[in-house]
């Protein structure tokens, strides 16, 4: 593990090379690391997300966290900018994909990098992290329970999220699921319906359905956090990032 | 999960945030993740004025059932009060 690090904001080019705001987290002792693209949850850019951030780089990886709302609210509070960009509609997938190839493309450019890059999302990052990854010439992807990916979401829902299952034939790397049994957005059926998808497409995925557990179980600050399946999710995490993002 | 549903209406009147008063132009409703309250889903009602910038909110986030009773005392207190205090305008 790294004890050292650099943890800051800094700006990088974005989706139409607009320049936006993100975190970046380096280990300080290490060359040659993979990098992992963390896109945070509709809540927004917050405090758990750049713990998260960290976290990858405690675990040896270059790790950055674009702030999606930084065009609506930029310089706002998370919960403000995250309001702000509801309000608007959400976040556009071509722009979203655009952030992250930025943010993807600014790991592989630091002196550290092994050229590797991956995504990572939960909740509506989940649904990013598959359109990204299918998107985008990646080298893995973690999806942590993407709601909509193979469901349309009920009607009034943001005009921003539609479904993406259909672009699964052009998935770019390795995808990591990790979903509970007992949430109902994305269902366990619906996780089945796109590990059915993946596999007609020939794609290399692995799934996991954890019971007794639902929505945003890796989410230490609400009542959904559930420490089993959080810690073996962690432990896959990092076993899935160490066999695709080494050197 | 993340609902994903909102519902945007436009208001009239004005709200305290972190910064004082300012008058409201808009209302953002849905069911969905809380930011501080206890639980997994609440109901949240931004109160926002968008020409002021995104720190220019009102924010409430209530347990379904408190917004329920909310909605109710609402309704209530408008049909209690005179009507010429209670129809379009706001007049009072």
């Amino acid at each position: 593990m790294s004890d050292a690090m650099r943890a800051e904001t800094v700006m990088i080019p974005g989706a139409g090379g607009e320049e936006i705001e993100v975190y970046l987290a380096q280990p300080l002792d290490r060359q040659g690391v993979g990098g992992v693209v963390v896109i945070h949850h509709m809540p927004g850019y917050d405090e758990g997300t750049k713990e998260i951030t960290r976290k990858f780089a405690y675990h040896g990886y270059l790790a950055i966290c674009p702030n999606l709302y930084w065009r609506e609210a930029p310089g706002a509070d998370p919960d403000d900018a995250a309001a702000t960009a509801r309000a608007s509609g959400g976040v556009p997938d071509e722009r979203l994909v655009g952030d992250v190839g930025g943010a993807a493309a600014y790991l592989r450019s630091l002196p550290t990098s092994n050229g590797k890059v991956a995504t990572i999302g939960y909740c509506s990052g989940g649904r990013q992290s598959f359109l990204a990854a299918c998107s985008l010439a990646l080298d893995a992807a973690v999806d942590c329970y993407g709601a909509f990916v193979v469901a349309a979401p009920p009607e009034g829902a943001l005009a921003s999220v539609r479904p993406v299952v259909g672009l699964a034939g052009t998935l770019s790397c390795p995808l990591l699921g990790l979903f509970g049994a007992e949430d109902q957005f994305p269902t366990p059926a619906e996780v089945g319906e796109l590990e059915k998808v993946l596999a007609e497409h020939g794609k290399t995925f692995e799934f996991h359905v954890y019971e007794d557990a639902g929505h945003a179980f890796f989410n230490t600050s609400r009542t959904s956090y559930r420490a089993e399946a959080a810690n073996d999710g962690w432990e896959r995490i990092f076993d899935f990032f160490g066999r695709y993002l080494a050197g | 999960m993340c609902t994903y549903q909102t519902t945007t209406i436009a208001v009239r009147g004005s709200g305290k945030g972190a910064s004082g008063w300012f008058a409201l132009h808009d209302a953002t409703v849905y069911l969905d993740h809380p930011v501080h309250a206890a639980g997994d889903h609440t109901l949240n009602i931004d109160l926002r004025n968008p020409a002021r910038g995104p720190a220019a909110r009102v924010a409430f986030e209530l347990d379904p059932a408190s917004a329920r009773a909310l909605a109710h005392a609402i309704v209530e207190a408008l049909d209690a009060a005179p009507a010429a205090l209670a129809g379009d305008g706001g007049e009072g």
